[in-house]
């Protein structure tokens, strides 16, 4: 995998996490891409995770929007645009510029983020244009202004190779910046002084390679740094001379020192050598990400770490610093372009007269907003009191992934006029738009992307967008001109308005801010083609590198600040009523709402449907048993998914991936469950501090079932999953159906198809299996209990020969592979368990050679040497017995 | 057959132990009747289906009295009166069989009236195909009346069952089954009527059987009737000769009848008021008693009874107890493609019977589970399916997320740091 780019390659950065890896497409002769990682990307150097290195499963035109849609008909672009452009004028004249908002996305290019940004706030005139990102950054944008005086990640991905310690906080990374994750792990490798530190509730994957596992309480981390702030003054470690450039270290340090540590739960021997571990170690990199950001506290949870940074000097130098890992490909561009509606343009101010006269005069508007638009959270609550009347969506799914996502869907359908751009129209989001734009999708798309360490990467077609399929860039300035902007939005490649935004950035400078890369202002379109990776500043006189080691910040006095900082606990409280702590967050191999990814067998694999982490002591007191079915109620909603009882999570503490919508899983939508409460700084919504109580869902019934067709699921609990030959779906339900067989060829829609059945009736099981010939339609299983079958080997028989299907197991000469765990080599848990006790393996390295699990992406790793750990575990148990 | 096993455990174990003399009012020798079907259907000859014939009882030293009745018994001097004289006897064995049950129905006795019991009767129904568009009736729809229907109509002659329970082999096959088979027989030009009752059978100008005529009026033209309803053993010798008999000559567990030199084996024995109609258990018996007379102990203990039905292309097998009843769970599988019917019953997770239709190969691994009383609840969900997924899968996942995975040595955390 080290061969640079050949000729028959397109070099490309991957569309999911803000790591921002190269990839390297060529497209195969069935319409997919062979996607393997840029040996020369500085972001990854060839190393893809389990998600990159499935990419090219997911850009089949399966479920793809090929024709702009009015009332869900198809229709031709004039008409779908003219139709846009009409109503967005109409209600402006009628109502005033925020009556219209746009919602973006971090999977928008920096041209396309850029032209949505122009349209919205410098000609329709208002700012309400916010991104999902305020779902994810926002509490780092508004810890770092308040600190630096601008947005700015101080260090570079090298700084996690050269630190000394690294402390990850709120932060998966093994999971969810894999590769950032595998830098490290090979840092290790090299280095074993080198010590990882994990603050989160959780015992994840990423305490694999922990020193030290600092399991806080939810929402504490202010408290924390706190804690280590006054520590760092008692010990005397305070650099005073870079305090020369700080302001604030009195006040901090006072507010820190009042702070008592004790509200995280930690047992004072864990705190004390957390502290000592990080005062000791003076290259350290604080990695931090939506464990921190996404909190009523979330901007004071940045600063407090900051903070801790600032008054030891430990920043922008080699192998030291706070770390802003981004959740999304181009959170980082979207920050920089003003995609926030509290932002500008070029990290400029719309509240300032001099940025506003400047960036009105650089677009040649009088309509430029004047006032900070609507966040993400607020914009929704406009759209639901009709205060916005039309609203633009562009590739994010907010009625999923919003918090109180129930409302937002109510919110919507009650909006006059609601666009949405997407390459599916099945999404939940876009099931509720009275226009529906095809747009061209990643790996179509001609752009850039600036990842989490300021490095700007090309986003390059491989392929051609299907249909009538656009590129948001292309819909967006094309509605401006329909709205009568011609000279404004009058682009023809994205090379066009590169340039337009590199020369803006040019303000940046000359009003002492950060963001400057306006030596690419005069970039032909040849040189765009083929640029090369860079991290910004790009000027003149500036090439990338650290921030602040100078201690010249970007504020009035070019000094940074310290904040002093109260610890405040999540709003909602836990009680009687709803006694448990609701955590959520992403899985390894999915992406946020599974647009994409769930389009990849592979990646629906590892866990391929919805589960709620639990304590065994709380699931013992409400009687969860393993693979129940849990109802989970907050005072917000409510939603049904399984059990999986299991000491990673604290005592009263519970987790659930965000991932599931209504097209996979509706009774997992877990954003339903989260209050609208959002930080008071940066908007950003407290995703990770619902209060919950949980019950046993009452099933009458479970059932699996795979099939080669469509299925059309319709009970209590469902959650679809792809396969390699079709589907496979849990199931379950509170009432018994009659008829199964009726159910299951209603489930498959096969009304004739011959069916085989067996049917237990005292014990409550029926099981169907349907047959074109001796092909494998569909098979269901059900049964009183949750269903025991061989899951992973009945996914793989719809399509095939497969006569004996109904027993669900596999004949007794052929062993079931189990839950996939590699998801690179398709490598099930059965097959590494028994190779670990079959070949007596010792390492992670030894199951790699043995299966090639884990040898790859390296994601699974940890399970891996999980499973090592269990296996050795149970055969001394055995022994013990034996003797 | 029953005599001819037992012949052969005596010759094997200890050919000098007896000097025998084996009466038989049949002209030949020991064939298997169980063949007989494949003889009418054509599929074998006569010469293939014979087990013992002269040269064998001449090797082993047996005089043959064939073709010659039994007339009476006299325990008291120990000998055995025959048509053509006496024969004194230290051990006396009563394997007299059966007789096939014919209903007392008018026109029974008539010529073209016959039953299905040996290879006159088989060569009565072969000879009936000679005349052209000839026709029959089978009275019965057991074991017995299907093969014979399915033999005639194997050599084109139009055959009609009439059978009086709602479906075929009611006493070895649930509906499902019975309705799967009747199916098949008619798919082989077996006409079958069931829940049908008999009334009369009527005579033609010729004096032969014409019809048969049912109680719904019915008449049901043909030129032979076979009545296959059932079996009487013939206990006629042994009660005349003052041993206990009810239905049939009682014998206990070592075969002895109520008089310590006479043994009883076969279709003609009664053993615990049970009567044997099926080939398994009389194998059994032979074996026991061959023991018995040679003085060694041994003991016979009826089994659950397993059947099949020698149809080409009627694959179904039957086993144990099948009946529905308020204790007993049932596991049916349906394959209306392949048309395979599996019904397992079970009483408190032991597998009590089972029939197939279809597919029999597992029948026997099946049986052996009734015989054995297994304990099937860790099987239970793949029981039907048969040996090749005989494997306990009690630790299989019950959902699609991989099982809880363990603590990382690596950690440094104090379960005190969780409270």
């Amino acid at each position: 995998m080290t061969l640079p780019c050949q000729s028959d390659e397109t070099r490309s950065t991957c569309p999911y996490c803000g790591v921002g890896c190269g990839v390297l497409l060529k497209p195969d002769p069935q319409g997919g891409l062979i996607v393997r990682g840029d040996p020369e990307h500085p972001a990854n150097f060839g190393r893809l995770c389990s998600k990159g290195s499935a990419l090219g499963e997911t850009v089949s035109h399966e479920g793809r929007l090929l024709a702009p849609q009015v009332g869900g008909a198809d229709t031709d672009w004039d008409r779908a645009l003219d139709l846009v452009a009409e109503k967005f004028k109409q209600t402006i004249a009628e109502h005033g510029p925020d009556s219209a908002a746009f919602y973006v996305s971090g999977q928008l290019l920096t041209e396309d983020y850029y032209i949505a940004n122009k349209l919205m706030k410098g000609f329709i005139g208002s700012a309400n244009i916010d991104t999902n990102s305020r779902l994810c950054m926002a509490s780092t944008v508004a810890g770092h202004k308040r600190a630096f005086g601008t947005d700015t990640v101080p260090g570079t991905y090298e700084d996690l190779e050269t630190a000394d310690q690294i402390v990850l906080v709120g932060s998966n990374l093994a999971w969810c910046h894999p590769v950032l994750y595998q830098r490290i792990v090979a840092a290790r490798d090299k280095n074993p002084d080198l010590k990882i530190i994990v603050v989160d509730p959780r015992r994840t994957a990423s305490c694999d390679l922990a020193d030290l596992h600092v399991p806080l309480r939810v929402g504490t981390d202010v408290a924390l740094f706190n804690g280590l702030l006054a520590e760092i003054a008692s010990q005397g470690a305070t650099d005073q001379s870079y305090l020369a450039h700080v302001n604030g270290a009195v006040a901090a340090i006072k507010a820190a020192r009042i702070g008592d540590p004790n509200v995280t739960g930690l047992a004072p021997e864990t705190l004390q050598r957390f502290y000592d571990m990080w005062i000791n170690t003076p290259k350290t990199v604080t990695v931090f990400s939506q464990g921190v950001n996404q909190s009523s506290a979330g901007a004071d949870k940045v600063n407090a770490i900051l903070n801790c940074h600032l008054v030891t000097g430990r920043i922008g130098t080699k192998g030291c610093g706070p770390f802003s890992v981004t959740g999304q490909p181009n959170a980082m561009g979207g920050r920089e372009v003003g995609g926030l509606a509290n932002m500008l343009a070029c990290h400029l101010d719309i509240d300032n007269p001099a940025h506003h006269a400047a960036v009105s005069e650089f677009w040649q508007t009088d309509r430029l907003s004047p006032k900070l638009g609507l966040k993400a959270v607020d914009m929704f609550e406009a759209v639901g009191d009709g205060r916005i009347k039309a609203l633009w969506v562009i590739h994010t799914n907010p009625a999923v992934s919003m918090p109180d996502a129930d409302k937002v869907v109510a919110a919507m359908k009650s909006c006059d006029f609601v666009v949405v751009s997407d390459i599916t129209a099945a999404t939940d989001t876009a099931r509720l738009a009275d226009v529906l734009l095809p747009a061209s999708a990643w790996g179509e798309k001609d752009g850039t992307v600036t990842n989490s360490d300021r490095t700007i990467s090309r986003q390059r077609p491989a392929m051609v967008a299907p249909g009538q399929a656009r590129a948001d860039w292309d819909i967006l300035a094309d509605v401006g001109r329909r709205m009568g902007w011609d000279a404004a939005f009058d682009f023809k490649t994205p090379a066009d308005i590169f340039r337009e935004y590199a020369d803006m950035s040019r303000l940046g400078t000359v009003f002492g801010k950060d963001f400057d890369i306006s030596a690419l202002s005069d970039i032909d379109n040849a040189a765009y083609d083929s640029f090369e990776p860079q991290r910004w500043p790009i000027t003149a006189t500036r090439q990338g590198g650290r921030f602040f080691a100078d201690g010249q910040f970007f504020t009035a006095d070019g000094k940074a600040n310290m904040l002093p900082l109260t610890y405040r606990g999540p709003v909602a409280k836990t009680g009687k009523r709803y006694p448990l702590r609701l955590n959520t967050g992403r899985i390894r191999d999915q992406w946020h709402t599974m647009t994409r990814t769930a389009l990849s067998p592979r990646l629906s694999a590892h866990l391929a449907e919805p589960f709620i982490e639990i304590h065994p002591d709380d699931a013992d007191a409400v009687g969860i048993k393993p693979s129940m079915l849990v109802q989970v109620k907050s005072p917000a909603g409510s939603g049904i998914l399984r059990a999986m009882i299991t000491d990673r999570v604290r005592q009263g503490d519970v987790f659930a991936p965000m991932h599931w919508t209504g097209e996979t899983a509706p009774s997992a939508r877990i954003d339903a469950l989260v209050p609208s409460v959002v930080d008071p700084v940066s908007g950003q919504p407290e995703s990770k501090a619902a209060v919950v109580a949980v019950t046993p869902f009452k099933a009458e019934w479970y059932g699996f079932a795979v099939s080669s067709g469509e299925v059309g699921p319709n009970c209590d609990y469902w959650a679809r999953a792809k396969t390699r030959t079709g589907y496979r779906l849990e199931l379950a339900g509170a009432v018994t159906p009659k008829d199964w067989e009726a159910e299951a060829r209603r489930l498959f829609n096969l009304p004739d198809t011959p069916v085989q059945t067996m049917i237990d009736a005292s014990s409550g099981k029926a099981r169907l299996a349907f047959y074109e010939g001796s092909v494998l339609k569909a098979a269901l299983f059900i049964s009183k209990a949750p269903v025991a079958v061989m899951r992973d080997y009945l996914a793989t028989l719809p399509t095939t020969d497969a006569p004996h299907a109904i027993a669900g197991v596999s004949p007794a000469d052929q062993p079931d592979p189990g839950p996939v765990v590699c998801s690179c080599f398709n490598v099930g848990i059965n097959t590494i368990v028994a190779a670990i006790e079959a070949d007596g393996l010792m390492s992670v390295e030894a199951v790699g050679k043995a299966l090639q699990a884990g040898t790859n992406c390296g994601s699974c790793r940890p399970e891996i040497a999980d499973l090592l750990v269990k296996v050795r575990e149970a055969q001394t148990q055995a022994k013990e017995a034996a003797e | 057959m029953a005599p001819g096993r037992l012949l052969d455990h005596l010759v094997a174990a200890d050919p000098q132990a007896y000097d025998v003399t084996l009466f038989n009012a049949e002209k030949r020798g020991t064939y298997n009747r169980l063949m007989l079907s494949p003889v009418l259907s054509g599929e074998k000859n006569y010469a293939d289906i014979v087990t013992h014939d002269d040269a064998w009882y001449a090797k082993h030293g047996v005089t043959c009295r064939f073709d010659e009745r039994v007339l009476a018994i006299d325990p008291v001097s120990k000998v055995v009166i025959g048509e053509k004289g006496r024969v004194a006897y230290d051990k006396l064995v009563i394997a007299t069989g059966s007789t096939p049950f014919m209903i007392p129905m008018p026109g029974h006795d008539l010529p073209g009236v016959i039953a299905y019991r040996d290879l006159e009767d088989t060569e009565t129904m072969i000879g009936l195909c000679n005349k052209p568009d000839a026709r029959a009736v089978v009275i019965g729809g057991g074991v017995l009346g299907l093969e014979a229907a399915a033999g005639m109509a194997a050599r084109g002659i139009d055959v009609t069952v009439v059978h009086n329970s709602g479906h075929v082999m009611n006493r070895q096959l649930d509906a499902p089954a019975g309705g799967l088979l009747k199916a098949d027989l008619e798919a082989r030009g077996v006409k079958v009527l069931c829940g049908a009752a008999s009334t009369q059978i009527l005579s033609g100008a010729d004096e032969r059987v014409r019809a048969l005529q049912l109680s719904d009026g019915t008449e049901l033209a043909c030129d032979l009737l076979v009545m296959a309803v059932g079996i009487r053993p013939n206990v006629s010798v042994a009660k005349d000769a003052g041993l206990d008999v009810n239905r049939g000559v009682v014998v206990d567990d070592q075969m002895q009848t109520s008089n310590p030199n006479i043994f009883g084996l076969g279709e003609c024995v009664e053993h615990n008021d049970v009567l044997f109609g099926l080939v398994a258990p009389l194998y059994d018996q032979a074996e026991v008693l061959a023991k018995t007379l040679l003085g060694q102990q041994a003991q016979f203990v009826p089994k659950e009874l397993s059947t099949k039905l020698k149809v080409t292309g009627c694959d179904l097998f039957s086993a144990g107890d099948f009946a529905d009843a308020e204790d007993r769970e049932s596991i049916v599988f349906h394959d209306k493609i392949r048309r395979v019917y599996k019904r397992l019953v079970i009483k408190e997770n032991i597998l009590i019977g089972a029939v197939l239709y279809g597919d029999t190969a597992d029948g026997a691994w099946f049986y052996k589970h009734i015989t054995d009383g297994t304990d099937i609840k860790p099987l239970r969900d793949q029981l039907i399916f048969g040996p090749a997924f005989d494997a306990d899968h009690t630790q299989l996942a019950q959902s699609a997320i991989s099982s809880d995975i363990a603590r990382p040595a690596s950690i440094l955390m104090t379960q005190e740091s969780l409270q």
